[in-house]
């Protein structure tokens, strides 16, 4: 090999360097791997993601927890002044369940049209197209921490004590709720692709879905008996959503039963479970969104292939 | 010798689909609507790439070069076969697809530069290199959406050949940006192949691949129809432009045009630097036919020296076996071997009707003490 000093002193032997193969379809096993190796770019689309979104407004980021707490008010104005829900405390009750519901919400839905607005680069350059459906998540993380920033600071000036018996279930509660969301993104921005009306389709069945979840009202108070009385119980909770933000209330919002303030009746804001409830649903849970993100990495591996000539 | 790229047996079907419906209204009032067909864009393709070694890939449009390229890069996966890279790989396709307008110059280096699969802190190394290649210092972190296309361009093709992959694919790129510029590309593919890396060139032109490309893969309708040393698999290239040609137009399939030597009176081609030389090709046509004579001249590194003009010299061939003079007053070569390609293109001066890739290989002996191609006999005075 006739290489210049200076240039190979400097680089390492190309026979030791890793052979990549693209062949028709990658299994499971590489796709993931392919996706932790790339895991520096997922920060840096992330990291862009959410500078885009706030580039050339005055508040910027700030904007990331003011627009949720002004959803936050609206509810509260309709649910709880308008509507008199009766739930004690029901600012801390909306928040807790509202910063689930936000995260799967903003991902889902800008995470579905992403592949298809980024067809250029999509078409151009080689890495894992789920990626730009996951950074979309990843921005929704960003955005979710700032707004437990903010719901902690909110128990603070309350002098609310959380759970701290539950407290461990959170971070278990968080993963699966990363999982399913990136699941749903992940697939979306695949079939999206082959069947664009999803865009407009999907922002309905979000909207539906948020109403199938007890965020702004108590499932305990207002929906367990007639649901049980339908025999419905069972397909209100296939709604994966509705056992994390269970958990996130049982955790922020403590109380499960309560006198309401206006009528002074008793009222069930939450079910009334044990710890083993909790934990037996989130273990049960976790299992179930590793699964799906698995079977949505495998499912967007065979919508992949033809995005090429879809697009 | 390591393989950088493996292409091994690859083909690709691209399905077609002719008025099919994308909305969901659509697809349900209409489930059967629209046919597909099938369309091959790749049928078996296998070649390889050494470390080191520059190879053109060249086709003209429709040949199934740019696939080919996108399956080596990853961002189409073929229907059958494998491809193997080693290391890692930049592709200079399409400048710029990764790069967001609402971010800065310098933002997008860094996230263009992860998109190629480089860390931030490899990008931290280089940066400075980044910027200074590209000469847009004072635009840096302006957003790139204020950029003219060739800062655009610029920018990108810096970041590209500055993360030092291991191989480079380049595609069709070296044509933007103004002529300055481009020289300072051509300038550090020449280093990255000092450097013993692997260069993928993809183009239609015939001169670029003469210039840089050690060896060349001819790619015509999907197949591949040569690999091998880059005059070698022109040769062939220029002569499947001729027979495509011969069956698409009319006028040409009915002229059967030929040239069948090249010869000088005195039977060599040994000329000296500034003296005239004059040498006659026949040119056997089976019809009359008008068009134009060109000659091109190349050094043997593949430099075009000259190419006569494609409008200007007339010929009108008889049936026959018709003989050309070709003179030159005085040969401003310097010392050297150069290749000669003679033929006959139509009288627009667009279509090649006649083809001899390397008729003859000049001689040139040159006693003075100048060095390089041309003589331009300098003198220098001082006051």
């Amino acid at each position: 090999m006739n290489q210049p000093a200076s240039a190979s002193s400097e680089r390492r032997s190309l026979a030791d360097a890793p052979i990549r193969v693209v062949s028709h379809r990658a299994s499971l096993l590489t796709r993931l791997k392919n996706l932790w190796g790339r895991r520096e770019l997922l920060v840096s689309l992330t990291a862009s993601d959410i500078k885009i979104k706030y580039k050339n407004s005055t508040l910027g980021f700030f904007w990331s927890m003011l627009s949720p707490a002004l959803t936050l008010g609206i509810y509260f104005m309709v649910f709880g002044v308008v509507l008199k829900s009766g739930i004690p405390n029901f600012a801390l009750y909306l928040f807790s369940g509202l910063v689930v519901w936000n995260l799967f919400q903003t991902s889902v839905n800008t995470a579905t049209g992403v592949i298809v607005d980024r067809a250029g680069l999509v078409k151009k350059v080689s890495f894992p197209r789920e990626i730009l459906a996951l950074s979309n998540v990843g921005a929704g993380v960003v955005y979710f921490c700032s707004q437990m920033l903010v719901l902690t600071v909110v128990l603070l000036a309350m002098r609310h004590q959380p759970a701290w018996g539950f407290m461990w279930l959170l971070p278990l509660s968080f993963v699966s709720l990363y999982l399913i969301t990136a699941s749903v993104a992940v697939l979306m921005s695949g079939i999206t692709v082959y069947m664009r009306d999803m865009k407009h389709l999907m922002e309905v069945a979000l909207m539906l879905w948020f109403w199938l979840t007890p965020v702004v009202y108590s499932y305990s108070n207002s929906m367990a008996a007639q649901l049980k009385s339908h025999g419905l119980l069972a397909i209100y909770f296939f709604n994966p959503i509705t056992w994390i933000v269970l958990t996130f209330q049982r955790i922020f919002y403590v109380t499960q039963v309560a006198v309401s303030p206006k009528t002074t009746t008793m009222i069930h804001v939450l079910p009334n479970w044990p710890l083993s409830t909790y934990v037996e649903m989130n273990v049960a849970l976790l299992g179930f969104s590793i699964i799906l993100f698995f079977v949505a990495e495998s499912l967007f591996g065979r919508l992949e292939v033809n995005f090429e000539s879809e697009l | 010798m390591t393989t950088t790229i493996e292409v091994d047996n690859v083909s690709k079907e691209f399905k077609l689909h002719h008025g099919r419906h994308q909305s969901l209204k659509e697809r349900i009032l209409h489930p059967g609507a629209g046919t597909v067909e099938k369309f091959s864009a790749l049928e078996n393709v296998s070649f390889s790439v050494q470390e080191g070694e520059t190879v053109g890939l060249v086709g003209h449009n429709g040949s199934g070069k740019s696939t080919l390229l996108k399956t080596i890069c990853g961002v189409l996966q073929p229907t059958s076969g494998q491809i193997r890279v080693r290391g890692s790989l930049a592709a200079l396709l399409e400048l710029g697809a990764g790069f967001q307008p609402e971010l800065t110059g310098r933002e997008n280096v860094y996230l263009y530069g992860s998109m190629l699969g480089f860390s931030r802190k490899m990008v931290d190394v280089i940066f400075d290199d980044i910027v200074a290649f590209s000469e847009i210092e004072q635009f840096i972190d302006t957003q790139v959406k204020f950029y003219s296309s060739g800062m655009y361009v610029r920018l990108a093709f810096a970041v590209a050949v500055n993360v030092n992959p291991d191989t480079l694919v380049v595609d069709e790129v070296l044509a933007v940006g103004d002529e300055r510029f481009q020289a300072k590309c051509i300038d550090r593919i020449r280093r990255f192949q000092e450097e013993g890396r692997s260069i993928l060139l993809v183009t239609h032109n015939a001169d670029q691949v003469r210039q840089l490309c050690q060896r060349a893969v001819v790619l015509d309708g999907g197949k591949m129809i040569a690999d091998g040393p880059t005059q070698e698999s022109l040769r062939i290239f220029r002569e499947h432009l001729l027979e495509d040609a011969a069956t698409h137009e009319t006028i040409e399939s009915s002229a059967n045009i030929q040239v069948t030597s090249v010869t000088t009176p005195s039977g060599t081609f040994d000329v000296r630097s500034g003296s005239g030389m004059h040498f006659d090709v026949s040119v056997a046509s089976e019809t009359a036919f008008s068009g134009n004579f060109v000659i091109e001249l190349f050094t043997r590194s593949g430099l075009l020296v000259s190419r006569s003009d494609a409008q200007a010299s007339p010929v009108n061939l008889r049936p026959g076996v018709n003989t050309i003079g070709v003179d030159v007053a005085q040969l401003p070569l310097l010392a050297g071997i150069y290749d000669l390609n003679v033929g006959v293109v139509d009288s627009r001066g667009s279509t090649v009707v006649a083809w001899s890739e390397k008729a003859a290989s000049l001689e040139v002996t040159y006693d003075g003490r100048e060095s390089g191609i041309v003589e331009i006999g300098a003198t220098i005075h001082q006051d």
